[in-house]
């Protein structure tokens, strides 16, 4: 190969050239492909590094002040008390549990069935309208959201149920349910279409109405894609932070019923770290309320991952 | 029995043999035509298909051969831009009436696809999928009913032997020629009485092609069965009777023995001996 390549380059100056132009190529592809190899990369070593950079500025309280059972087992959140700060999270749990999951309850009815709708039943136009404005609604801000939990559910709540506060799990929740509600319809959407169309002419060439085969065959042949976009959903939900924040009323508490103000995880990161001394223990309790916000969505979305790739090996 | 009604009896079963004497076909079809959008597939379709003998349709691709035989089950109409016009009738029902019941019609004719296609379940769901969606009362059918009914299901499509320990396993997961056959045992539990093939050997190899093919002769008989095929051979082997299309139009139905020895029409010799197609 390279005896042809050296008499060839030996035989002409135009050949010569020629085999100097396929060098440039040689390099511009290498170069190329570090450069895509770099940003692939990349995603890796900015969640790894911003891994080590909560886990650090956190570190020191856990190996301090942090006590585990007073950390997740107390409801009282008073890092700012002069004598004695205590640093439970029970109560930001729970209503960051509370939110989410009543978010949940009413965000997987609502897009499930809208998938269905949009995957199986709408045609043509309006599909197309349909799939434009879930994208549309995934792209309103998240303090927009707040916005409308404040001034407009806000008032709506008191006067429906006759309760003092409108700031609550059910404002949070119905607030966090329509955030949520536009990607999880849209990945369901995708799980429905990746059916093939023949197991659903098979159905229908059995005989089967049109809910019997979704029902029997598209549903459970897009299982996993269907438990993913739920999984993406809750991870949105723990993850939320500024749509809460307004929504809950941001009052440490352990809820009793949905009219109840509570606080969320991450809505106390983010209204408290700005006034914490930095390296103070309530800035690194902060960092580790973030370590454990962390684990939690990566646990979900590494769940999530794995289950919708499940769906190749159906 | 007094003698008037000795008469009658015979006056009705005089009656009964001139009407199974009419209805001695199983499809009927009037001026049946179909369009795809603005193109036409069909064009004045007239057949009679005869009861409980296998019926092959033969003709060069886009002659309207599966156009024909999906409009008999009126799977056709899964495409929103299907135009049909003419009339079908199937065990002297028409089934393009306005009281007809679409999930009744498919129960009785049953179809078998070019690719095979069974459900991502198991082997046994599959095979009792039809029963499940179209048994009337809610209440279960006793365990070893079912099984007996899955047993007789893979039985008649020589299938049993070779899934029988592993029934519960994926249908996906068998061999193409496997997979057919359990395409058309899952027919067999909601009791059809006609089966469509649409070229049902086309993804298969030679031999799974000749299973099929005596699987075919083994269900002649019970089913008035009705099979596109590409291939020649195949109608000429596995027919009795044959139809030969030609641009959406019947050119030719005659016993298969007749149309490969002499055919009435210069096209269909043309075609059977290769000169397009």
């Amino acid at each position: 190969m390279t005896g042809t390549v050296r008499s060839l380059a030996a035989a002409t100056p135009s050949a010569r050239k020629q085999l100097d132009q396929l060098d440039r190529a040689w390099y511009i592809d290498k170069i190329v492909q570090f450069i895509v190899f770099a940003s692939g990369i990349s995603a890796i070593i900015f969640i790894v590094g911003i891994f080590i950079f909560v886990t650090k500025e956190g570190f020191g309280f856990i190996l301090g002040a942090f006590d585990f059972a007073e950390f997740f087992g107390s409801p009282r959140w008073k890092p700012t008390s002069e004598y004695n700060p205590t640093y439970g999270i029970l109560a930001l749990i729970a209503g960051t549990a509370s939110v989410t999951g009543l978010a949940m309850l009413i965000a997987i009815p609502f897009s499930i069935g809208a998938a269905i709708y949009v995957a199986e039943f709408a045609t043509g136009k309006t599909r197309e309208a349909l799939k434009v404005l879930v994208e549309l609604l995934a792209a309103i801000p998240s303090v927009v959201w707040g916005f409308i939990a404040l001034s407009l559910m806000n008032p709506l709540i008191i006067e429906l149920f006759d309760v003092p506060v409108g700031l609550n799990i059910l404002n949070a929740g119905i607030i966090l349910a329509l955030m949520a509600a536009p990607i999880m319809t849209s990945i369901a959407e995708d799980a429905l279409k990746a059916v093939p169309d023949r197991y659903r002419e098979a159905a229908e060439a059995l005989g089967a109405t049109r809910w019997q085969v979704i029902s029997k065959v598209v549903l459970p042949a897009a299982k996993n894609g269907l438990l993913g976009a739920v999984l993406l959903g809750v991870g949105r939900g723990f993850g939320e932070t500024m749509a809460v924040l307004m929504a809950t009323g941001h009052s440490i508490n352990l809820p009793d019923s949905i009219f109840d103000s509570v606080r969320a995880l991450t809505a106390t990161i983010a209204s408290e770290l700005g006034e914490t001394v930095v390296g103070s223990d309530h800035y690194q309790a902060l960092f580790t309320i973030g370590i454990f916000l962390f684990l939690i969505t990566f646990v979900i979305n590494l769940c999530a991952d794995l289950v919708v790739r499940g769906i190749g090996k159906v | 029995m007094d003698r008037q009604a000795v008469i009658r009896d015979a006056k009705h079963s005089a009656e009964a043999q001139q009407s199974s004497a009419t209805s001695q076909y199983a499809i009927v079809t009037q001026d049946l035509n179909v369009w795809y959008g603005d193109f036409q597939a069909l064009y004045d379709v007239t057949l009679n298909i005869k009861k409980d003998i296998i019926t092959s349709l033969i003709g060069p691709s886009g002659c309207g051969k599966s156009t024909f035989l999906r409009s008999i089950n009126r799977i056709n109409e899964r495409l929103s831009y299907v135009r049909i016009d003419g009339s079908i009738t199937v065990y002297d029902h028409n089934i393009y009436g306005d009281h007809v019941e679409l999930a009744q019609v498919r129960k009785q004719i049953g179809m078998v696809f070019q690719r095979p296609n069974p459900l991502p379940i198991s082997i046994r769901d599959n095979v009792l999928f039809g029963l499940s969606i179209h048994s009337e009362s809610r209440k279960k059918l006793p365990r070893n009913e079912v099984d007996d009914i899955v047993e007789q299901a893979l039985q008649q499509v020589l299938l049993w032997h070779t899934v029988k320990d592993r029934l519960g396993r994926k249908a996906t997961e068998l061999s193409l020629e496997e997979q057919q056959k359990l395409c058309i045992a899952r027919l067999l539990p909601i009791k059809p009485t006609i089966l469509l093939m649409d070229e049902p050997c086309s993804a298969l190899d030679a031999k799974g092609t000749e299973a099929v093919e005596e699987l075919l002769w083994g269900l002649r008989g019970r089913y008035t069965i009705v099979i596109v095929t590409h291939n020649m051979a195949q109608a000429r082997r596995a027919s009795d009777e044959c139809i030969f299309m030609l641009m959406g139009k019947v050119i030719e139905h005659t016993p298969t023995a007749e149309m490969f020895v002499t055919p009435a029409h210069k096209e269909t010799a043309d075609y059977i001996e290769g000169r397009y197609g």
